[in-house]
């Protein structure tokens, strides 16, 4: 017999002649483990995290004094606010995402891999090299409005490559639900979590490839011609889109799938109503309609009566019906705890002050765009992006608090992890509120200077500041909780025998 | 000492080649459509002006003297469909087992997608008009090559299924079947270009 594929996992099991170190590190480089492939999105999006955390800070102290600090000079800021917002998104929330899904879901549906590992690893370096890519050019003055025209197509070519390695792994997790789960495991009967993995990916499947036909267009013309999209200047008019609402709801799709399976295990009984809980789920995924059509849909009271009931109606569609999603998994999710016997684990506290942060970022979207609220250009919008991102990143530590057994074969100490979520939410709250308020008082967006408003303009900037320090610091806990954990920390078994 | 039976065979994943071609499909025709959209956008916010007489506004979209080769265009469209029948073909002989019309289809159907390379680079070579020559040039040139990676991924798809084919894997009607979901996407994709950059311009 010829033996013509290898196992998946044949990779992990190299015998190395180095040290055990670089053995050890071409393992977790070569491996096809979704384990190791989700660690590694999960670990890489921490780091992610904590770039941008800092990066938001800085801007948060450059901003108390708008006349007089000045840590950027005016080229610079434009460049990192773009870095900023594509950490915050395609480093932070969609890959975490993505990573936890790749890692959990296969063994919720009881299959030995996920579908395609090979591909699942492809997505991950491809995501790594184009986030790489996207970090070098604008260090190299190359990002939208850099003046590096060749490192400007390496910022397109980054970013292209980024959502690539997305999609790769969306892919993975919709194929291996759709057709590895065990026999007798029906749609309807997967675990909640799965479930949003399913209507994550396949939304961001629709979803990413519109933005890489837009960068396809900006491109080409930006190599060739620059004509159309505005040369270096134009690009963010033209991408910016997929870095804010509501593209941050498809990302956020999973993190109300984890809500929604703590939930029960929290409250030790079994989810009720299940089905609404997963057409909740569901409903989220309507913001495609958005992303694909690049719009959010303004309410305009101004015109005849129809073009009132229009307006109305394409912002309750493209606004209302993910926030209803929201609301219906949240309640039913609460339900769980007025009908079981709940616990207090930090792994829920996490997931619903998550989804709880997120809920009001899409709130703060829908107001957004209100066009008698003239929010538009302010801040306002970088508020409900933090809520939604750090809202997602503390339903990604709820999740794999929740999993780390699975993942790591340690438990985190709960109380102290309890602890750092509050820390969490305290840092969601002042990296974001502020901003909602500055935006009110017409803060200019994606700008450190030659602002003015009547208003404590430090005040509000001290306090974001003081959110994304509260954040790096809870993302440093979280990491520490967790080597601590698995250096000392009670195993699985241990566990359950106490 | 503790006894116990040997774990179950993995179960084996069911159509997760078509599974996935199906969602990869749908993200690559999301991918067109998205670029149609944009082309839309473009060409109606063209400028516009009055004619030399007076009689007629004339839209600043694709240029006079650009002319789109027809004939060529069409062959195109009338081509995909012939290649997507060719899939469906090798589908069939791969589900009753013949191993030599299979084999036979998935070549053609590869050759089928030299012939559109053939066709567009025909279509360029008659327009002749540079990439950066304009705004219509550019974004011409920018949907028809993305349209083109997409055909020369069917391409590598009729390659790798062929070689599969003939290297004896009958049981191959997954990937078979995967093949022929691609190329009718690749037909339904095609055609929204035709009708949209082609005919409508």
């Amino acid at each position: 017999m010829t033996i013509i594929d290898t196992h998946v996992g044949a990779s992990t099991h190299a015998q190395g002649t180095g040290s055990a170190f670089v053995v050890s590190v071409g393992q977790w480089i070569t491996s096809s483990d979704h384990k190791k492939i989700g660690r590694l999105f999960i670990g890489t999006s921490l780091l992610s995290a904590l770039l941008a955390a800092v990066l938001g800070l800085l801007f948060g102290l450059e901003r108390i004094s708008p006349a007089h600090m000045q840590i950027f000079d005016g080229d610079a800021t434009t460049q990192l606010f773009s870095l900023y917002q594509f950490a915050l998104v395609f480093g932070v929330l969609a890959p975490l995402f993505v990573g936890i899904a790749i890692a959990v879901v296969p063994t919720q549906l009881g299959a030995r891999a996920v579908a395609f590992p090979r591909v699942a690893q492809f997505g991950f370096w491809a995501w790594l090299f184009g986030a790489l890519m996207v970090d070098i050019s604008i260090i190299g003055n190359g990002g939208p409005g850099g003046g590096a025209t060749d490192l400007v197509d390496l910022y397109l070519l980054g970013v292209a490559l980024a959502a690539v390695g997305l999609l790769a792994g969306s892919l993975c997790v919709a194929t291996s639900v759709l057709t590895a789960r065990a026999p007798g495991m029906t749609l309807d009967r997967i675990p909640a979590f799965s479930w949003s993995a399913l209507i994550g990916s396949i939304a961001t499947l629709l979803s990413l490839p519109v933005m890489i036909g837009t960068i396809i267009y900006v491109y080409v013309d930006h190599t060739h011609a620059q004509l159309i999209f505005g040369g270096n200047k134009g690009i963010d008019s033209f991408l910016g889109w997929s870095l804010s609402q509501p593209m941050t709801f498809v990302f956020v799709i999973m993190a109300l799938g984890v809500l929604a399976e703590v939930a029960p295990v929290t409250a030790r009984t079994e989810q009720p109503l299940r089905p609404i809980v997963l057409a909740g789920i569901g409903i989220i995924s309507t913001a495609v309609l958005g992303t694909v059509t690049q719009s959010s849909h303004i309410l305009d009271w101004a015109g005849t009566n129809s073009d009132k009931v229009k307006s109305t109606l394409l912002h309750s569609l493209f606004n209302g019906l993910p926030l209803l999603g929201m609301l219906i998994v949240v309640l039913l999710s609460l339900l769980c705890l007025k009908v079981g016997t709940p616990r207090v684990t930090a792994s829920f506290a996490l997931s619903l002050l998550g989804a709880l942060m997120i809920i009001v970022g899409v709130l703060g979207n829908g107001l957004y765009n209100l066009k008698p609220a003239s929010l538009d250009g302010t801040v306002f919008s970088e508020g409900t992006v933090l809520y939604l991102v750090y809202g997602g990143l503390l339903s990604a530590l709820g999740a794999l608090s929740h999993w780390a057994p699975l993942l790591w074969g340690r438990v985190i100490d709960n109380t102290k992890l309890l602890g750092l979520a509050l820390v969490g939410l305290l840092g969601t709250i002042l990296a974001s509120f502020p901003l909602y308020i500055a935006g009110f008082a017409d803060q200019p967006a994606n700008t450190v200077m030659g602002f003015d408003y009547d208003g404590p303009v430090a005040l509000w900037n001290v306090l974001t500041g003081l959110g994304h320090a509260l954040i790096v610091l809870t993302v440093l806990g979280f990491v520490g909780l967790l080597i601590d954990a698995v250096r000392n920390g009670a195993s699985v078994s241990q566990e359950a025998s106490a | 000492m503790t006894i116990a039976l040997p774990a179950a065979p993995a179960q084996a994943p069911r159509r997760q080649i078509l599974v996935a071609t199906a969602m990869v499909s749908a993200a690559a025709f999301m991918l067109i459509v998205g670029m149609i959209a944009m082309w839309l956008k473009f060409r109606a916010g063209a400028p516009t002006r009055d004619s030399s007489d007076g009689l007629k506004i004339i839209k600043d979209w694709m240029p006079a003297n650009v002319t789109i080769p027809e004939v060529a265009a069409n062959v195109m469209l009338t081509t995909f469909p012939v290649g997507a029948l060719m899939a469906q073909w090798a589908a069939y002989s791969a589900k009753r087992n013949d191993s030599s019309h299979r084999s036979l289809a998935l070549a053609i159907s590869f050759i089928i997608g030299l012939a559109i390379v053939n066709a567009q680079v025909a279509v360029y070579s008659q327009m002749d008009i540079g990439l950066a020559d304009g705004q219509f040039q550019t974004m011409f040139y920018a949907i028809t090559g993305t349209m083109l990676l997409l055909v020369a991924g069917g391409m590598v798809f009729s390659l790798v299924a062929f070689f599969r084919s003939v290297g004896g894997r009958d049981n191959d009607t997954d990937v078979v079947n995967a093949h022929a979901l691609y190329w009718y996407f690749l037909t339904a994709a095609f055609s929204v270009v035709w009708f949209v950059v082609y005919v409508q311009k």
